[in-house]
């Protein structure tokens, strides 16, 4: 007897879904170095993407990217704590000349080495505070295997749009897990088009409009001079040592970020009327944290859940869905709950409590403890 | 002729050898007839770097010794010969960035870089660097080195791939072996011999270059002159999606479950533990359940412990996590030890076990099976769930069977046989025999 097939469902892992959708978004070439757990996203980008490149480290593979990146191409990379740390001076070189690119962090269990084969929430300290200066990198969390569809493109989006680096968090158990997973409700993945500078006037580098994003021209166009630098520069990317315009221009980075983060804001939120209290998390324990509200309903308590999707910058959106709850509570999985010291510091917030931990998933029954603790 | 300089007054001290490499860089750019807008100049961190304001074609000035790693992912963007890359770096950014120099020129990546070497760290104030010479002295090293300097000539001439490699004196005109160096196409690097007047000249009052240079054994030659084949960057075309609707799993043996099924299946790598758990997991949606499944092993995947969980569910699966598993199916040593917590912490459920095992103090109901005995170690997981299939009925046997089939371990592997030896009565008393005995 055979059903009627509905859905298309296939086995796959969330690595497929990510190159997958990042090859229809146009992204041009692929360049690594291998590294647990991300090395199926190698794999299939050697297979998927247009170029491919095995760099001989990682700061290579990110300077690789810079120059890609300069030239017009958009690159991306996969790599998880050891390599990313590598990578952390050209991250702020590329955040500083503007160079559109996408970093996948695939995250396992640290301090150092760690265990490779073992999955951790424990970097968002780490991209929160790795632009020197108080800068926010843009990271953009997955915590679906719908997520890994969609949000590469929209991430790939984001970079493109405000000429940034950005991360793509995700987790060992995220992007390894197989899954069956129904693609026919799947969304279109759109090529993303890039817009070049096409005025006739002398090309300023770092000139702006109200957008705050300076216009792009890849280096050996023969059309206009392009200069990129990772100093302090004027607009016209020249080096300077603390002239006004090179401070504001530095500053700008910062603004332009903030100004249109609402146009690059993915989170949600399941809302339940008469709830009190709210779970937060992202990322692999935000599996957790549905399953958990999924029984507490079962059990007659209300309880509302907010998965924020992009992490950084903070979007003041957060605190105006918390502050309609009594209790907040934020699941990671990490020893000290960072995405709560980012959203309320050191000093914390009577009202918000984290679960947290290393070395295995956060369990829903974890969350439902604590909130019926409370 | 095209202009490459701006007509502002160059950025470096009076007397330094920078000067003259960017003078002799406009020069030999002329004599090759380049538009400044084909050419693009890469700098480092250093005194040398600050030279791109300075310079008309396209700038690019990164890091302190990434500028040829930069300079690589450029060359390999533009894809063309025709453009022509510059990549500017000093003693100090080739000792720091060593390996960029070796992968390019082992490429053949498309460029010419020219190493500023005034044999110290000129910008953070005349530290010596790797290519510092013996007996020359700076203001941090002022009883001068004690070893032989870098002869990066030498090392980057050791590399296959390069075309190009000479060392000059950075005096009076050089743009014309800075051309012939400019014009080869892949890998070509040029050596200018410099001094920095500020830290070099007056750690060592009345140096003269070339005496340092002859003292350091250091050789003002070309090294290496040869045609040699240009990186070229492949970009693929009609490039095929990962995965397609063909590949979608029909449901077969529409199976209802009451509640979730969290599977671990616990042996040692080699012995199919990852296979086995992919069989169930598909066998598992061809029976129209939802399904996910992965594997924790050691890094070095050969050896030790392979351990598998699956989730089958007749609902959506959120949460992907098997803290207290309802099954577990342990089948070797290495996966004995690496399930003990798992052990400890389920308050029921069911443990299968190989019968070669001491059974571990659990609450789970322990049925034992001699899976490594009857199946051989190699099959002893594929045993496993069969036989956990026999006992629990969780979705028909058919569908494994099908699944497991369809594979290619099953070419040589004989299912009746395993049927057979699986059925064996005495088994069940072993079990009994072995849980007496684990009391
Ligand atoms: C990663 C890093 N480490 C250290 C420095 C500090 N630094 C700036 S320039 C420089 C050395 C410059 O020497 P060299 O490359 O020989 O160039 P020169 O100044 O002599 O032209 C150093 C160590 C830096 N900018 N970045
Ligand atoms: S400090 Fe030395 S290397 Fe730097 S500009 Fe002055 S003379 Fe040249």
């Amino acid at each position: 007897m055979e059903m009627k097939q509905i859905e298309k469902r296939l086995i796959m892992d969330g690595s497929e879904l990510i190159v997958e959708s990042l090859a229809r978004s146009g992204a041009d070439v692929f360049i690594g170095y291998p590294i647990t757990p991300a090395n199926l996203i190698y794999s299939y980008s050697h297979e998927r993407f247009p170029s491919f490149f095995a760099a001989p480290d990682e700061i290579s593979t990110l300077q690789w990217m810079c120059g890609f990146s300069a030239s017009g191409k958009f690159p991306v990379t996969a790599s998880s704590f050891p390599g990313f740390a590598l990578m952390l001076e050209s991250v702020n070189m590329a955040y500083m000349m503007e160079l559109p690119m996408l970093i996948i962090l695939v995250q396992r269990l640290g301090p150092a080495t760690g265990t490779a084969t073992c999955g951790a929430q424990g970097d968002l300290a780490l991209l929160n505070g790795m632009i020197s200066g108080g800068f926010s990198l843009p990271v953009i969390s997955i915590s679906s295997m719908k997520d890994c569809w969609e949000l590469p493109n929209k991430a790939m989006k984001m970079a493109i749009d405000l000429r940034t680096p950005v991360v793509l968090l995700t987790s060992k158990e995220e992007i390894m897990t197989l899954a069956g997973f129904s693609i026919s409700q799947l969304p279109e993945i759109n090529l993303i088009k890039r817009n070049y500078y096409s005025g006739s006037e002398t090309f300023v580098p770092y000139q702006t409009d109200d957008s705050l994003v300076p216009e792009f021209l890849p280096v050996g166009n023969t059309y206009h001079q392009v200069r990129f630098t990772a100093s302090t520069h004027d607009k016209k990317g020249i080096i300077q040592n603390t002239s006004k315009e090179a401070i504001d221009n530095t500053k700008r980075l910062e603004y332009k970020h903030r100004q249109n983060l609402e146009h690059h804001l993915y989170y949600e939120y399941d809302r339940q009327s008469g709830a009190d209290t709210l779970i937060i998390s992202y990322g692999i324990t935000a599996s957790a944290a549905r399953e958990a509200a999924r029984l507490l309903r079962a059990d007659g308590k209300k309880i509302s859940l907010l998965i924020p999707k992009t992490l950084l910058p903070v979007s003041p959106a957060y605190f105006e869905i918390m502050n309609g709850y009594e209790k907040v509570v934020i699941a990671e999985e990490n020893l000290s709950g960072q995405y709560r010291n980012i959203l309320f510091g050191e000093c914390g917030n009577k009202n918000v409590v984290g679960v947290n931990g290393i070395a295995e998933m956060i369990t829903p029954s974890r969350i439902i403890d604590e909130i019926i603790n409370i | 002729m095209k202009d490459f300089l701006t007509d502002a007054a160059l950025p470096f001290c009076k007397g330094c050898g920078h000067n003259h490499v960017a003078v002799n860089t406009e020069k030999a750019l002329q004599l090759l007839g380049y538009d400044p807008l084909n050419v693009v100049l890469v700098t480092d961190i250093g005194c040398h770097g600050i030279i791109d304001k300075s310079f008309l074609t396209h700038t690019v000035h990164g890091l302190h010794g990434r500028s040829v790693a930069l300079a690589t992912g450029i060359s390999a963007a533009l894809n063309d010969p025709g453009k022509k890359v510059i990549v500017f770096i000093g003693d100090g950014g080739a000792t720091i960035g060593m390996q960029h120099l070796i992968d390019a020129a082992h490429n053949g990546f498309n460029m010419t870089v020219v190493i500023h070497n005034n044999m110290l760290y000129g910008m953070t104030g005349g530290q010596p660097s790797e290519f510092t010479p013996s007996g020359f002295k700076t203001p941090t090293l002022p009883e001068g080195g004690t070893k032989t300097g870098y002869d990066i000539c030498k090392i980057i001439s050791a590399v296959d791939g390069v075309s190009y490699v000479s060392r000059l004196e950075g005096i009076s005109d050089f743009s014309e072996p800075l051309a012939e160096a400019f014009s080869r196409k892949g890998f070509s690097l040029v050596e200018v011999m410099e001094i920095c007047p500020s830290y070099g000249v007056k750690s060592n009052p009345g140096m003269k270059l070339s005496n340092v240079v002859e003292n350091a054994g250091l050789s003002i030659k070309k090294f290496v002159d040869k045609e040699t084949e240009v990186y070229k960057t492949g970009i693929k075309k009609d490039l095929q999606p990962l995965f397609s609707e063909s590949d979608a799993i029909v449901t077969l043996f529409p199976t209802k479950l009451e509640k979730p099924v969290r599977l671990m299946l616990c042996g040692s790598a080699g012995e199919g533990v990852q296979a086995a758990a992919e069989f169930l997991l598909k066998a598992g949606m061809t029976s129209g359940l939802n399904g996910i499944k992965k594997g924790s092993y050691p890094v070095t995947v050969g050896v030790g412990f392979s351990a598998a969980e699956v989730i089958l569910s007749s609902e959506e699966i959120l949460y992907t996590g098997s803290p207290n598993p309802d099954i577990l199916c342990v089948t070797s040593a290495d996966g004995l030890e690496y399930a003990r917590k798992t052990l400890s912490g389920m308050k029921g459920g069911k443990l299968f076990i190989d019968s070669s095992l001491q059974v571990p103090e659990t609450k789970a109901e322990i049925i034992s099976f001699p899976f490594r005995e009857r199946g051989g170690a190699k099959n002893s997981s594929i045993y496993g769930i069969f036989y956990l299939l026999m006992k629990t009925g969780m979705f028909p046997m058919e569908a494994l069977l099908g699944v497991f089939n369809e594979n290619k371990i099953a070419k040589k592997f004989d299912v009746d046989k395993m049927f057979q030896l699986l059925n064996e009565p005495w088994a069940e008393g072993m079990s009994d025999k072995k849980m007496t005995v684990s009391k």
